[in-house]
């Protein structure tokens, strides 16, 4: 079965992918965008179907880099192959990263006043637990298993608490975390 | 025209990022740690409170957290430091997942995905709380920020469909009300 065959209808043109993913960029205030291209692309447009943008969602948690812009390039993949992804990519990118150089120029105008700075440690503190609630997220799908769990406290451990740089830690921990977990007799390599 | 220091914040600004695009496991938020070491310990880009600063400034942002490092890459040289920094952490990590989609849509549902899936999930897991704790490191409040934080995700958790943008406004909020009673 062809990429074309699964898809649902016509895919949409280059310029429409960009119209689309530009807007979902600049209107994804508070994060969750993840959500956002979901609610566009299965409920709104129609161009996938619910089970292909799931498995995109894991597709995109797996692999290292933010998750939306790994699920963006799945869809635009799908959509329209390699100038599909690099259209939807650059489309979803180029809103926030002029709107948020913007908000930092603005607070650098600003930062003198103590209600602005109260505001950026009281967001910051907030969005720290938005991540701190994506933790327990993680954690408690992988806690009834023991590999797993080592390879989080591991994890933490190293780059947490003994700050130990990333790079190699990952190199290390993650080959050993997949082993143990490998199915045994698998069908394919 | 760019000078020779500029080009080399660029260059700079690649070494840094690009590696940590290709090991953001579990998302952005996962290499929050190494670029607050590496931008505030290493090469003194910014102060510890200017990355808290520039870390809720990318969350009230549009687009994903990780844009973090576009507004360090602003700090660090400007408009093109900013659109560097942006290209060094998403390009890399979008290659490579445009090569494994076209894998990926080939072998659906086969073992080895469900071995990844539970192998990297648990190192995304760690590296978020590792990020967790170096921002916090930084916050100024101390233990008040993360009284805020264990809330935060004490509720998201109660709660989940809450909007991520009401609790950075009540995060806002209760920090202005600290403020006000300390006076």
């Amino acid at each position: 079965m062809t990429d074309a065959a699964i898809l649902k209808k016509t895919p949409p043109s280059l310029p429409i992918l960009a119209r689309v993913f530009f807007w979902i960029g600049v209107m994804s205030f508070g994060g969750g965008l993840s959500g956002w291209i979901h609610r566009q692309v299965v409920q709104k447009y129609g161009w996938m179907d619910n089970d292909d943008v799931l498995s995109g969602i894991a597709l995109a948690q797996v692999l290292p880099g933010a998750n939306v812009t790994n699920l963006c390039v799945y869809v635009g993949y799908r959509m329209r192959g390699t100038s599909g992804a690099t259209t939807c990519l650059f489309a979803l990118l180029a809103g926030p990263t002029v709107i948020c150089v913007l908000i930092a120029m603005a607070y650098h105008l600003l930062q003198d006043y103590p209600v602005l700075q109260a505001c950026v440690d009281g967001v910051a503190a907030a969005a720290v637990g938005l991540n701190m609630r994506l933790g327990i997220i993680g954690a408690q799908r992988v806690m009834p298993r023991i590999a797993p769990t080592l390879a989080m406290i591991a994890t933490f451990l190293a780059v947490g608490v003994f700050e130990w740089p990333l790079v190699p830690v990952v190199l290390v921990i993650a080959p050993l975390s997949v082993a143990a977990v490998w199915p045994r007799g698998a069908r394919d390599a | 025209m760019r000078d020779d220091s500029t080009f080399s914040l660029y260059m700079s600004l690649l070494a840094v990022f690009v590696p940590f695009s290709l090991v953001a496991i579990g998302g952005g938020g996962s290499i929050f740690a190494p670029i607050q070491r590496e931008s505030v310990d290493v090469q003194h880009w910014i102060t510890g409170r200017e990355f808290v600063e520039l870390f809720a400034i990318a969350r009230v942002s549009p687009g994903p957290g990780s844009m973090l490092a576009t507004v360090i890459g602003w700090k660090v040289a400007g408009w093109g430091g900013a659109l560097v920094a942006t290209a060094a952490l998403f390009i890399p990590s979008s290659i490579l997942c445009l090569g494994v989609a076209k894998v990926w849509n080939r072998y659906r549902g086969r073992d080895w995905h469900k071995a990844l899936e539970t192998g990297l999930a648990p190192i995304g897991a760690g590296l978020m709380f590792a990020g967790v704790v170096a921002i916090l490191k930084l916050a100024h409040a101390g233990p008040f920020a993360w009284g805020l934080a264990v809330v935060v995700a004490l509720i998201l958790t109660w709660r989940p469909k809450t909007h991520p943008f009401a609790v950075l406004l009540i995060g806002a909020v209760v920090f202005n009300i600290q403020l006000w009673l300390a006076h």
